[in-house]
């Protein structure tokens, strides 16, 4: 291996190869030939068009029919997709069949030419710049520059003013849900309250804040999406001895039941895989792990922190109530948010 | 004449006689195109463009890009009976109810696979042939353009039938602009028009995706095309063609003819994947609902790497002053695709600064005879693959029987070691190569016959290969490396030197090659 130079003598161009002719360019048959192959790449163009329209009038939607290999296919579908490939596919054909074997072809020498100016055109050009910036006497004007650079600098703000009213300021709603003290699971979907005496051992249920009654006129408020995103808590049960927690978070389960915000830490996917012989939950999203007997600690992948823990005890009439809200913002990480 | 021809002469003449346009016609026409296969992707792109156009524009007449919710009550059976948006609703309307409606879904979606397809493999293909050099940075950097465009243009597009599928990936979406310092929170909000899903995101994407992106890739693109026409396409190195001229069919009637019909071809293809090829089936996903997910959650390929990026992060974040910073999300997500996307932009610049080179090139390399580009192509190719098979990794996971933890470990660790040694191997491959090219023009081609000379050995027969094959495998420029004083003519020491130093290093390994053979070589072989 060496660097070398080029002041050697290249082998010398032996210039283009000899132009061969076609067949049809020689041979009256082939081209005769050439001439009908092309008019059957146009005339199955044509088929493919007809099919289309066949399908589109006289193929009812609900008509399904087996193709070995594909298996039960919609008939319309198919026959309108195979016609519309057809008919565009051999208008292609034949064009290029047709400028292959039959159109003149020569081929062209271009000769290019250097993009840059001539430097007479260059200096001109040069001289033509500075007399015109000269001409705005810029330097001489102080007054001028320094005023236009501030109305320049105002002028880039209202742009971004103007979009503003996009949406609301965030004010506290990452750092809130909908979880109050005494608020009931209720189970996602149904909405019906939970005994903790009716979950088994190794059972898993995702839970929704009971929405109160009194809606204005008494009626069922709705959930808004955006409560949807933040309220879902999954809610586990095992065998309390299988905890390994801080008193803390011993003291936030119920017999062995533990709730944990199900919108994962990392980017706030629903973190919906539970392994029942690992007791560990899975984000389908990037693969973070959480581990639940020991507080939801993240045992692998790109989450950092553990998902929240939802305070949780029953009422007087044994239904699962929330303690307390959740004691930090659920979901993924945000500049202010503070995760001390 | 017949009448065809006198109505044709007769519409130019109108027209000439307004606007004096034969002159520029005459010389447009005349204008020549090289051809070679690779020369047709830039075409694909820009015919899968147009049919993103003409599909999108129908779908458009029945999608209705609204968050508001509705009840479905639709043909769907499965689903009927549920709160969903709009969008899609609108969506299953459009795949079960419209007819054609599905397969023009189909033909839409294919067709934007095809085109991010056809523009990576354009964009390969003018680096490694150093299409990109003087005079034609701008073009490169039109291009870089239109792929991070087109990736955005992507995103958008699959977001918009608010499927269970494309929900997940808004969430993310939102989670990656939440996590930019100090204003990410209110971006967030600004955009989505509220907390997370919002009620505004998908009727401002639409807008983006139908009007606003497809406007900006019509002016890009317009541009891209004219520069190509007025700068001349470049050709690869052969008998006749050289820095000076460009060898090639004109405009009429071949050309044209062949890309028109190329054109129908692409388009024809597209239909019939679309017809037999099932892709983004929104219907057995679901409708979006933030507390769901379909496991084995997957982006369109083009962001998968990105994806993939994100999955092997490690855990960090930064805890400080009550402030959160989340660099498991910001450097895959933002910082690693910035930077290669900049360097990308920059690479032109950067190798005629490395080779000193500032002269115009309009003769095509052969990857080989320039192995440090090509290495370093083919290490940001192992460095991106490597980050699409682990955006795939649960999918692998389940379809070759391994853990999700191997595989991460395998992407964590080859993600650094891997690329490098691409580097290598290919650099070794392009030599190895051009040894190959050497030995071909000295010796000719193995024939495979044996023949048994007088001493009794056998030997095997070599052809020679024709004068123009030899001229093509040794036309190109073998560069020299730059030699930098550090210290200037007048014996001062220079400024920078620590920058002249890589300079040199750069450019020395840039100019490593096999010397390729020369006349006086030929001649002394063809005297034995
Ligand atoms: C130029 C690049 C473009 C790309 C890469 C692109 C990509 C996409 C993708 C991947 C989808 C999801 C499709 C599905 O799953 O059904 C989509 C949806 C859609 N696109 Fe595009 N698109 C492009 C241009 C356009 C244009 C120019 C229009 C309209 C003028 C348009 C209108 C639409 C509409 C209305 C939808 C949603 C309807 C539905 O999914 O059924 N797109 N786009
Ligand atoms: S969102 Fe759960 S791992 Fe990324």
């Amino acid at each position: 291996m060496r660097t070398v130079s080029n002041e050697i003598e290249s082998i010398k161009d032996p210039g283009p190869a000899p132009h061969v002719l076609r067949a049809a360019d020689v041979n009256p048959r082939s081209e005769k030939r050439a001439e009908q192959q092309v008019a059957i790449l146009f005339a199955l163009s044509g088929v493919g068009s007809l099919l289309l329209i066949y399908s589109y009038v006289f193929i009812a939607n609900d008509v399904f029919i087996f193709i070995p290999v594909m298996g039960n296919q919609h008939a319309q579908q198919l026959g309108l997709g195979i016609g519309m490939a057809m008919s565009l596919f051999f208008l292609g054909m034949a064009a290029i069949h047709w400028a292959k074997t039959l159109m003149s072809e020569t081929e062209v020498v271009n000769h290019r030419h250097e993009f840059r100016s001539s430097d007479e055109d260059r200096e001109d050009f040069i001289k033509t710049v500075k007399e015109g910036v000269a001409g705005v006497q810029l330097g001489r004007r102080k007054l001028i520059k320094r005023s236009m650079a501030a109305s320049i600098g105002l002028f880039a703000l209202p742009p971004v003013l103007l979009l503003r009213d996009l949406g609301p300021l965030p004010k506290k709603q990452l750092e809130t849900t909908n979880w109050k003290s005494g608020t009931r699971l209720v189970t996602d979907p149904g909405d019906r309250p939970i005994l903790a005496s009716d979950l088994e051992v190794g059972s898993v249920v995702q839970v929704l804040p009971a929405i109160a009654e009194s809606g204005e006129k008494g009626e069922h408020p709705e959930r808004l999406l955006s409560d949807i995103a933040k309220d879902p808590v999954l809610l586990i049960r095992l065998r309390p001895e299988d905890f390994n927690l801080t008193p803390e978070k011993l003291a936030m389960t119920h017999e062995g039941i533990i709730a944990f915000s199900k919108i994962c830490s990392h980017m706030g996917c629903a973190v919906a895989l539970y392994e029942q012989t690992t007791k560990h939950l899975l984000c389908p999203c990037h693969q973070s792990t959480f581990d639940v007997t020991r507080g939801a600690k993240v045992i692998f992948g790109p989450a950092a922190r553990p998902l929240p823990q939802l305070d949780i005890t029953i009422d007087a009439e044994g239904y699962l109530i929330a303690r307390a809200p959740f004691s930090e913002s659920v979901g993924p990480s945000y500049w202010e948010r503070n995760s001390q | 004449m017949t009448t065809a021809e006198k109505r044709v002469g007769a519409i130019a003449n109108f027209v000439d006689e307004r606007t004096g346009a034969a002159g520029w016609v005459k010389k447009s026409l005349n204008k020549v195109f090289p051809d070679h296969w690779s020369f047709m992707l830039g075409e694909v792109c820009m015919y899968s463009f147009i049919i993103l156009l003409l599909s999108g524009t129908f779908l458009t007449l029945w999608f209705d890009p609204s968050q508001r919710e509705v009840i479905y009550d639709g043909v769907y059976e499965p689903l009927q009976g549920l709160k969903m948006s709009a969008a899609y609703a609108s969506t299953l309307d459009i795949s079960f109810e419209i007819r054609g409606g599905l397969l023009m879904r189909q033909i839409h979606h294919w067709s934007a696979n095809i085109f991010m397809a056809a523009i990576v493999a354009h964009l390969l293909r003018v680096f490694f042939t150093g299409a990109f050099r003087k005079p034609r940075e701008f073009n490169w950097i039109l291009g870089i353009i239109l792929v991070t465009l087109g990736l955005v243009e992507g995103l958008f597009g699959y977001s918009l039938p608010d499927d269970l599928l494309s929900g997940t990936g808004l969430r993310i979406t939102s989670a990656i602009i939440q996590a930019i310092p100090l204003v990410g929170t209110y971006i967030t909000f600004f955009l989505f028009g509220g907390a997370f899903p919002g009620v505004g995101f998908i009727p401002r994407i639409f807008t983006l995706h139908v009007l606003l992106i497809p406007g900006i890739f019509l002016a890009v693109i317009t541009i891209h095309v004219m520069l190509v026409w007025y700068q001349k396409h470049t050709q690869f190195a052969g008998p006749g063609k050289t820095e000076k001229n460009v060898v090639g069919h004109p405009i009429l009637p071949v050309y044209m003819a062949k890309a028109g019909g190329f054109f129908f071809i692409v388009f024809g293809v597209t239909a019939f994947l679309s017809a037999v090829a099932s892709i983004n089936p929104i219907w057995l996903y679901g409708p979006y609902t933030p507390g769901q997910i379909s496991a084995g959650s997957q982006p369109d390929w083009y962001m998968g790497w990105l994806d993939g990026l994100v999955r092997m992060a490690p855990p960090w974040e930064t805890h400080a002053f009550g402030h959160t910073v989340s660099w498991n999300i910001l450097i895959p997500a933002l910082i690693v695709p910035g930077i290669l996307f900049t360097g990308m932009a920059l690479y032109p610049f950067i190798e005629s600064w490395i080779t000193g080179d500032k002269r115009e090139h309009h003769l095509l390399d052969r990857p080989r005879n320039v192995p440090n580009r090509t290495a370093l192509g083919v290490m940001s190719i192992t460095f991106v693959m490597i980050s699409l098979i682990n955006g795939g990794n649960d999918i692998l996971a389940t379809a070759f029987d391994l853990s999700i933890n191997q595989i991460m470990w395998f992407s964590r660790i080859s993600i650094f070691v891997l690329p490098p040694l691409a580097f290598v191997i290919t650099k070794r491959l392009c030599l190895s190569l051009q040894r190959a090219d050497r030995e071909l023009v000295l010796h000719g081609k193995e024939t495979g016959r044996l023949v048994r000379m007088p001493s009794g050995e056998f030997v095997e027969v070599h052809e020679p290969i024709s004068e123009q094959k030899r001229f093509i495998l040794t036309s190109h420029e073998q560069p020299t490396p730059l030699v930098l004083e550090d210290i200037d003519s007048r014996g001062v020491r220079r400024a920078g030197t620590l920058k002249n130093k890589l300079r040199v290093r750069l450019s020395k390994a840039h100019a490593v090659a096999i010397p390729k053979v020369t006349a006086q070589e030929l001649k002394e072989i063809e005297h034995h």
